[in-house]
């Protein structure tokens, strides 16, 4: 731990700001875009946009949040976050599987 | 509509004698109170040294005196519905009728988890986890203050509904639509959706302060699996609060969008969906009742490896077992509503997920056993609480296991044998702990033990009681009978209910049993003074302090090189050591903003129930304010001066060496 | 009196070495999960009612991506503002960190001004939350999600404020670390919002 209070939790730089700026940028435009101009048919547009949008949360916890691995608040920092992202993977997949489910019983 | 919204003097129940009765015992009572501490000149004390409090030992004195307050409310509850049910077999109407009796059962659950088995449990681990981890106080003193007045508001507005308009009549859960404005338009639900929410983030706030504590405020050396088992069952306990109580938080804030702004969430109109709310209030009352029954299982621990004087069997897979549990509780909660209909597939799952939570908990008991095996155990009441808890709660595991299996659960559902089983293990299993860990840590937080005696009879009054007024709910439920009926009109089933009237009373007698062991000892107290801090000879941090813990429980943090950390300072003698001097101490001073912003909050909540706009947009406002004067307020804080410290710890010292 | 309390300062040194810092931006890290969780909650409700439109309109007829696509851009871009007022918070640059700050501000309180023409526009049109479970999904999670953006706007003038007239103190940039995470957070989840709500509902 350093002797700067908030340095426990390490901050960017201009240049990692920046970096992650134009990924997210990037990771924006292009779902965007292909929503807009319908240039794909709807399966594979679904499947890109989730899967660039789980990049762009992973590229902003990087780069804006600053979780990492190396130092230890930084790894007390990302287990709770990859224990609250089980739990709500958990509850979120749950809970629409129990309610579609159900209507499917009501059909 | 008035100023005042829906509040009117029609709103008090001048014409229900009990209400009334019961208002002016509750009046008298509090007049009684208030001239006790004039007479006394005590209202200075209880304001300077106990409601503006910061001190994590005091907030969980209060917490655990609001559990007992609740206790006492939410037992009454029950008598009074036993009594009704005794009083009204073969097609009799008894004496509650449906509108009130309704009231009763709905109180009866919400008091008695949210507003007494959450205080109580929340109370001991502010008590207890500071001190175990070798802390001066939690991560955040103030936060912890007003998490408690939270709490506290939550369970004001329930028991002002009993005098001022009326309590929820859908049952604890409130499912919609039948709590929904359509079939509820009175202000019950109202009461029902503000009071938990108002305590609900009080306990989640708790729970980010005390995760905040045991990763950050650890003494030097105690690694994180070096923690002591109520420390580690309270610390799953609060990862699932913190995971769970946001569900509730959701749930609530949609039903009050149903219920005020014409949402449709959960109506049957305009495509809501009931089902959801009923799937979202498990998804967090599941994870809820472990919340209650971890932290009672790490008292079980801590009595049992005390009283055997051996080390806790399998700590390590005690740990282990506390987070299987806590994380397989966020998959079984459909088991609470098999009979929705959703498909086999799901059912089966769920059902399966449930049946394997009983292995980590078998793995508990054994750990206990193991412990006890070939230790030499000292029957005292906590011990006698710990083994009626082993018999018990593996009654009501067993049943659970039966429930678990969809097919059987389409029989038993709602039915007096559900009742049965989950008072077997909230019982059973979360109340005996807690009240096994009062009487534990009584002589800690108060300086005297309590009276051995009435202390058995209460324990025997319980079980007893439990088994009498319990089990006859299981027969009930396999002749047919549902929850929730006012009078029932089936001869086969009024023996049972009269023995489950009996059993009430008997656990009444161990509760009046309790009150007097409190009176007695405190009368006593001169003889059973704990002049060491240690009068079990127990394990743990806590047993290091004086009783009651100086205000900054340790003059020196200690370094822990060990899972049984006192029991390795008494071995190595590093125990009881005199300092030459010592540094000055750095401790948080008491505030009242707790108190102000929680009342804000509470006086809003009132406010929405009975929409009275303007005051609900003061009461936010107001709280507003206090928090943001509180975050710029700069004298906060104190320091305790060496020769203070000194003194304390002579004083102290020589009381050990006296013995 | 001066005797006794001379060990004071001796004590403030000792005190610095557990500065409460990292705990209050630990613990506030620790709120924001539940914050996640709460959220969670919401998105699970929208999923499993999105599909529930009583005959009324669905996403497909009220959306209009190129204004999302404005709102978006207007938080990413305040997300990086945020981060170089906090590099300047850190070098303890005043007239930098408020600078950024308000720009930062202005941009949050564009998103807002946006969101609340965009829910005044549904309303008036006759698509507001009582129309439909779907709407009602709509509005609370949008609604949540800017509800949050208005608490950070708020908590960012008291601190400007707190710049302006005390100029940094010992809690300041703990304070504004923790501003930092939330306003970051909410970004994070606006991505699933734009993400599940507008794009897979505009498909």
């Amino acid at each position: 731990m350093s002797d700067h209070s908030s340095e426990a939790h390490s901050h960017g730089s201009v240049k990692s700001y920046l970096t992650g700026f134009i990924w997210s940028v990037i990771l924006t435009g292009i779902p965007f875009w292909m929503v807009m101009t319908e240039a794909f048919d709807k399966g594979p547009t679904y499947i890109t946009i989730i899967l660039l949008a789980i990049v762009q949360i992973f590229v902003h916890l990087k780069y804006f949040l600053h979780l990492n691995f190396s130092t230890d608040q930084g790894k007390l920092d990302a287990y709770s976050f990859l224990f609250a992202l089980m739990i709500i993977v958990m509850v979120v997949a749950l809970s629409v599987w129990i309610i579609f489910a159900s209507n499917a019983m009501m059909m | 509509m008035s100023i005042l919204g829906k509040l009117s003097l029609d709103a008090i129940p001048f014409h229900e004698p009990i209400l009334i009765a019961t208002f002016s015992a509750v009046a008298l009572g509090g007049l009684v109170l208030a001239f006790l501490l004039i007479k006394y000149n005590l209202l200075g004390t209880l304001w300077n040294n106990w409601l503006t409090s910061v001190d994590h030992k005091r907030l969980g004195v209060m917490y655990i005196v609001l559990a007992l307050i609740m206790l006492l409310r939410g037992f009454a509850d029950a008598v009074m519905m036993r009594l009704q049910l005794a009083l009204s077999t073969n097609g009799g109407e008894g004496y509650l009728p449906p509108h009130h009796y309704d009231q009763v059962f709905t109180a009866h659950g919400v008091i008695m988890i949210i507003f007494m088995a959450m205080p109580f449990m929340i109370g001991l681990m502010n008590i207890v986890l500071p001190l175990q981890i070798g802390a001066r106080d939690v991560a955040f003193p103030f936060l912890n203050n007003l998490s408690f007045w939270l709490t506290a508001g939550g369970a004001i507005l329930v028991n002002i509904s009993l005098f001022v308009g009326e309590f929820a009549k859908t049952g604890w859960v409130a499912y919609p639509p039948l709590a929904g404005l359509q079939f509820s338009p009175d202000v019950g639900v109202d009461y029902y959706i503000w009071a938990l929410q108002i305590s609900g983030i009080g306990t989640t706030l708790t729970a980010v302060n005390f995760l905040a504590t045991v990763f950050k405020m650890r003494a030097p050396g105690m690694k994180l699996m070096d923690m002591p088992i109520f420390t580690w069952t309270c610390t799953w306990a609060n990862i699932l609060i913190a995971a769970s109580f946001p569900i509730l938080t959701v749930t609530l804030a949609l039903l009050t969008l149903d219920r005020y702004l014409d949402f449709h969430f959960f109506t049957n109109d305009g495509g809501g969906n009931s089902m959801m709310y009923i799937n979202l209030f498990w998804a967090w009352g599941h994870p809820e009742v472990y919340i209650l029954v971890l932290p009672a299982f790490g008292i079980f621990s801590e009595v049992v490896s005390t009283f055997t004087g051996k080390r806790l069997f399998g700590h390590k897979s005690m740990i282990w077992a506390s987070g299987a549990i806590s994380i397989l509780g966020f998959i079984v909660w459909l088991h609470h509503f098999f009979t929705m209909g959703s498909s086999a597939n799901v059912n089966a799952f769920f059902g399966m997920a449930t049946m394997v939570i009983a292995v980590p908990t078998g793995v508990k008991l054994f750990n206990w056993l193991f412990t006890m095996y070939r230790g030499r155990l000292r029957v005292t009441v906590p011990v006698l609480w710990t083994l009626g808890f082993m018999v018990t709660f593996t009654i009501g595991g067993m049943t659970g296991v039966l429930l678990a299996v969809p097919g059987a659960d389409y029989v038993l559902h709602n039915s007096l044998f559900l009742i049965a089983h989950f008072h077997n293990t909230i019982i059973g299993g979360a109340v005996f702990g807690y009240l096994a860990g009062f009487v534990f840590w009584f002589p800690k937080v108060m300086g005297f033990t309590l009276n051995e005696k009435l202390g058995k009879t209460a324990f025997w009054c319980w079980l007893i009681g439990f088994f009498l007024a319990f089990m006859p709910l299981y027969v009930l439920g396999f002749l047919g009978m549902t929850r929730r009926l006012n009078h029932t009109d089936n001869p086969d089933w009024n023996i049972w209910l009269y023995i489950a009237l009996v059993g009430a009373f008997v656990i009444m007698a161990g509760i009046i049993s309790q009150l007097l062991q409190l009176y007695v000892s405190f009368r006593d107290r001169k003889d059973n003074m704990d002049t060491t801090g240690d009068p079990w000879n127990a394990h743990t941090l806590e047993w290091a302090t004086s009783s009651p813990p100086q205000s900054y429980n340790f003059a020196v943090i200690p370094t822990v090189s060990d899972i049984d950390a006192f029991t390795d300072m008494k071995e190595k003698g590093e125990a009881y050591v005199r300092k030459d001097s010592y540094a000055p101490i750095h401790m948080p001073k008491n505030t009242a903003s707790g108190m102000l912003v929680s009342g804000c909050v509470t006086v809003m909540g009132f406010a929405l129930i009975w929409h009275i706009w303007w005051l609900a947009a003061l009461g936010l406002f107001g709280s507003f304010v206090f928090l943001v004067i509180r975050a710029y307020t700069k004298d906060v804080d104190y320091y305790v001066q060496p020769d203070e410290v000194a003194r304390t710890e002579n004083a102290y010292l020589d009381s050990v060496a006296k013995g | 009196m001066s005797t006794t309390h001379m060990n004071t300062h001796d004590a403030h040194d000792e005190h610095h070495d557990h500065d409460p810092a990292p705990h209050n931006v630990f613990g506030f890290w620790l709120y924001l999960m539940t914050d996640c969780l709460l959220f969670a909650t919401i998105f699970a409700t929208y999923a499993v009612l999105f599909m529930n439109t009583a005959g009324g309109v669905s996403g497909k007829d009220i959306f209009e991506l190129d204004f999302v696509l404005v709102e978006t851009a207007l938080l990413l871009i305040s997300s990086i503002t945020y981060g170089f007022s906090m590099i300047c918070a850190h070098k303890k640059d005043k007239k930098g960190t408020l600078s950024w700050l308000s720009v930062t501000f202005l941009l949050g309180a564009g998103f807002i001004a946006m969101e609340i023409y965009e829910f005044h526009h549904l309303i008036v049109h006759g698509n507001g939350p009582q129309a439909s479970a779907f709407l009602s999904a709509f509005f609370t999670l949008v609604g949540t999600h800017g509800l949050h953006v208005t608490a950070g706007l708020i908590w960012m003038a008291i601190l400007m404020i707190e710049l302006i007239v005390s100029g940094f103190g010992s809690r300041t940039v703990t304070r504004l670390s923790c501003l930092s995470l939330f306003w970051h957070f909410l970004d994070v989840i606006w991505i699933c919002v734009f993400t599940v709500v507008y794009l897979m509902g505009a498909i």
